[in-house]
């Protein structure tokens, strides 16, 4: 019997602005028609939110809904609810045109915290990370150098970075690397 | 820097967030076509000095394809639309007319 392992070990690089791989978390890509009854009443059921508005994140405790696209939904819940919150979904969703993966272990999750975070994504990024750019709750899909990743933040200070597993080891060096010098203080 | 405004999810996102995916519009030929209609379908593009429709792809993003018209002198973006569309929008071709006047590109103008 194989252990579960997080992507990094929970790595983490600290200072004035601290990067840290985030554990487990269970993540589930949901494509459907979001305007569907059902499709919201199950997302809610399953993440305690309810649904977010174009680009929109809304969290509760580890879980929550997260806009990706038009069609697309990324539901965050305990990494051990993933399996049955997908059986919920294909249950609620029977019938209709829907596809719902448990994407948990594809994916890692890397937190960006305290004074800096901002500037210390912007080094490595194209979006406007500024608050009027990306305020809280709102879930940014960009790229971090060279792999796409989502960003958002929930108190406008502290960030979580998703990207994928295979590219973790990659996206917390450059953002350790980043973290290394204080910026200017203009973000 | 080129930047254009995602249709789908509304970000303005710069062209390092973007894939180009060529021409706009169109048609695609296929068994049956006559083989010069095949040929044009294949090999024959538009390559104007100014007034210009291109596919997009917000490929670090959202993901979406969409449809772009800017002018490849200037770089100016007259405006993004939907993928899911033969033709450019009637408010761009206009909102194009009054900055290019008697513009054309294949049979839009
Ligand atoms: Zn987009």
């Amino acid at each position: 019997m194989s252990n579960v392992t997080s992507a990094l070990n929970g790595r983490e690089v600290t200072g004035v602005t601290t990067i840290r791989e985030g554990g487990f978390r269970g993540m589930i890509t949901l494509r459907g028609d979001l305007s569907n009854a059902n499709l919201k009443k199950v997302c809610k059921a399953v993440t305690g939110v309810d649904m977010p508005a174009q680009r929109g994140v809304n969290m509760h405790g580890e879980s929550g809904l997260a806009w990706m696209s038009p069609d697309e939904l990324l539901l965050l819940v305990p990494h051990d609810a993933a399996d049955e919150s997908v059986a919920k979904i294909d249950a609620a969703l029977n019938g209709t045109h829907y596809l719902a993966v448990n994407v948990s272990d594809a994916r890692a999750l890397i937190t960006v915290q305290g004074k800096g975070a901002r500037e210390v994504l912007a080094r490595v990024c194209p979006a406007d990370l500024r608050a009027s750019g990306l305020p809280k709750g709102e879930m940014r899909r960009t790229r971090l150098a060279q792999v796409p990743t989502a960003i958002w933040t929930q108190d406008g200070d502290d960030f979580a970075v998703i990207c994928f597993r295979s590219v973790a080891g990659y996206v917390f060096d450059l953002l350790a690397n980043a973290a290394k010098t204080p910026g200017p203080g203009l973000l | 820097m080129l930047t254009l405004e995602c249709p789908y999810c509304s970000i303005q996102a710069d062209e390092t967030e973007l894939h180009a995916g060529g021409e706009a519009h169109l048609k695609r030929e296929t068994v049956g076509s006559l083989d010069n209609d095949f040929e044009d379908y294949l090999f024959m593009r538009e390559n104007p000095k100014g007034v210009h429709f291109e596919r997009w792809r917000h490929v670090a993003g959202c993901g979406k394809w969409f449809h772009a018209a800017r002018c490849t002198m200037t770089l100016e973006v007259f405006g993004t639309y939907s993928a899911q569309t033969l033709a450019p929008p009637k408010d761009l071709r206009e909102k194009i007319s009054t900055k290019r006047p008697g513009w054309t590109w294949r049979a839009f103008s």
